[in-house]
């Protein structure tokens, strides 16, 4: 059975379908990102659809399930390269891909989750540098 | 009176014995009719074509044009109708080319033998099949070479344009159908790839009214551009418009709408940070 | 009028990749539009696991079909499993089994032309689809 291949680009893990997945592949791909993610304590998850021809219901919902889990072992994720064709149909199909991020392109998505990590960031400088209540 | 598969084969003989005489005489004829609007070269070698396909199609059997030998035939003769509607020569011409099959056949048999007579009119039945076969071939590649020609057109009056980094937009002009509503929101869709540009203007100034179907099809392209990763502004909403969108209760929900493209450029500037 | 199609036995995973690819092939010979490709191999994607799932296994047949003005795909997804109880219900929108199996029926039916159901408790469920050229 083939494996869809997981890189690490810093804190970040790229995930680039590019092969017809049957459900069995999709289904372990969202089983090896969980253990990459915490094995290698990842913030963030990209994965790449552009070579995606279709995106049906099953894909769909493996990407949503991947967007939550991930979340609950704090990565966030984007998915990007999703083909115009494919838009089309999903908003025929009336899927709307709920929890999911999106953008254009690898560099876009990388660029989203920088955002967020530096907004993260200024949040936490603010509460730790906020003055105590109880200090004169 | 259809041919049978022994007449079939006689003229098959006929057309491969007499070949050079044949090609002659028929192309002398079609030649005559065309006026020189096809080289003498070029037209020899069509000729040439078609008669190897009539014969090979009735040394193969072919008693009518829709028998299994007569496959190659059929191909070379809607090869023949495509090529003549793209060069603009008309139906009937496209037809006389193969008519004149018949009088060059006539010119190659011996004219006193009666039941001679009677197998040239099933052969002249046949060839007036291919005829006719080739007159509906040309319309078809005429209705294909139209719908060719009113897409490009389409293409043409639906620019795209980049207005900045990371910006495009689309000015709709004129009436929105079905199908040009289609045609824009994949070709916007497809720039928003091709560009990496995470935001577009859609500007219907232009655009003298908005009914249901219109605003439906610009609600689904900016929910499919969502999808995408990018962001859909509005812009160019004329007093009228806007009061047509209310009454008719079309709900643009979170969707941004700036009365000119100005004000939708410099709303995407400050919400890109810049 | 149809031609002599091809016909995939769905009885795993892989066969539901290889019927995406069969209708892709057609679809392209058939020289449907890019988005209206897309758009029936999501359909047939979607009914053929269908058929595997709760069909139990079934037979995927893809034709060529011609109206006489414009050519166009019928696919026909059959299963010998349990037939679909509540057939309104399960055309509904939104309607899923307990499975979550997303937007199944109702879905694929917005992606064709024409959508044709046969189903009955015990005799298993029989879709056509069709698509035609614009």
């Amino acid at each position: 059975m083939d494996r869809v291949p997981i890189l690490k680009i810093g804190d970040i893990l790229l995930v680039s379908i590019q092969i017809d997945m049957e459900d069995q592949v999709a289904l372990q791909l969202q089983e090896d990102l969980a253990e990459r993610i915490v094995a290698t304590g990842c913030h963030g998850v990209i994965i790449d659809i552009s070579g995606l021809d279709i995106v049906d219901s099953f894909v769909g919902r493996t990407l949503a399930t991947i967007a939550s889990i991930s979340r609950v072992l704090d990565a966030e994720t984007v998915v990007v390269g999703m083909r115009p064709a494919v838009a089309i149909t999903l908003v025929e199909l009336g899927l709307s891909l709920p929890g999911i991020r999106t953008a254009l392109n690898v560099e876009l998505g990388m660029a989203l989750l920088a955002r967020d990590q530096a907004e993260e960031f200024d949040e936490l400088v603010e509460e730790a540098t906020a003055p105590a209540v109880d200090e004169p | 009176m259809a041919l049978g598969p022994e007449e079939a084969s006689r003229f098959a003989a006929l057309l491969e014995e007499h070949q050079e005489a044949l090609a002659g005489a028929w192309t002398d004829r079609v030649a005559q009719g065309l006026r020189g609007r096809l080289s003498r070269a070029e037209l020899q070698r069509q000729i040439a074509d078609l008669r190897k396909a009539f014969s090979a199609a009735l040394a193969g059997g072919a008693v009518d044009l829709n028998h299994e030998p007569a496959t190659e035939l059929r191909a070379q003769l809607s090869e023949l109708s495509s090529g003549r509607a793209r060069l603009g020569f008309s139906a009937t011409e496209t037809a006389l080319s193969v008519f004149a099959l018949k009088a060059a056949m006539l010119g190659v048999l011996d004219g006193n033998d009666a039941a001679n007579l009677r197998d040239y009119v099933a052969f002249s039945g046949f060839v007036d099949e291919a005829a006719l076969f080739t007159f509906d071939s040309y319309v078809h590649a005429r209705e294909g070479l139209i719908a060719d020609q009113a897409e490009q057109l389409l293409e043409l009056s639906t620019p795209v344009v980049k207005l900045w980094e990371g910006v495009v937009a689309v000015p709709l002009v004129g009436t929105l159908d079905s199908a040009r509503a289609q045609v824009v929101m994949e070709r916007l869709l497809q720039t928003l790839v091709d560009t990496g540009s995470p935001y577009a203007i859609i500007d219907i100034t232009g655009v003298p009214a908005v009914d249901t179907q219109v605003a439906q099809h610009i609600l689904k392209t900016v929910v499919a551009a969502r999808l995408m990763g990018a962001d859909c502004i509005i812009s160019g909403i004329r007093p009228q418009i806007a009061q047509t969108i209310v009454a008719l209760g079309i709900e643009f929900g979170d969707i941004a709408t700036k009365a000119s493209l100005a004000d939708a450029l410099r709303y995407v500037l400050k919400k890109s940070g810049r | 009028m149809s031609d002599g199609g091809e016909r995939i036995e769905v009885g795993t995973d892989q066969d539901v990749v290889r019927v995406r690819q069969l209708v892709r092939t057609v679809a392209v010979s058939v020289k449907l539009s890019l988005v209206d490709q897309t758009k029936l191999v999501t359909a047939a994607s979607e009914l053929a696991r269908n058929t595997l799932v709760y069909g139990g296994g079934g037979t995927v047949e893809v034709d060529r079909v011609d109206n006489g003005r414009r050519q166009g795909i019928r696919i026909v997804f059959s299963d010998r499993g349990p037939g679909i109880a509540d057939l309104d219900l399960a055309l509904t929108d939104g309607y899923t089994t307990g499975r979550g199996l997303g937007l199944g029926l109702s879905g694929a039916r917005r992606l064709v032309d024409e959508f044709v159901i046969d189903t009955a408790i015990g005799q298993g469920t029989t879709i056509t689809v069709t698509k035609w050229c614009r």
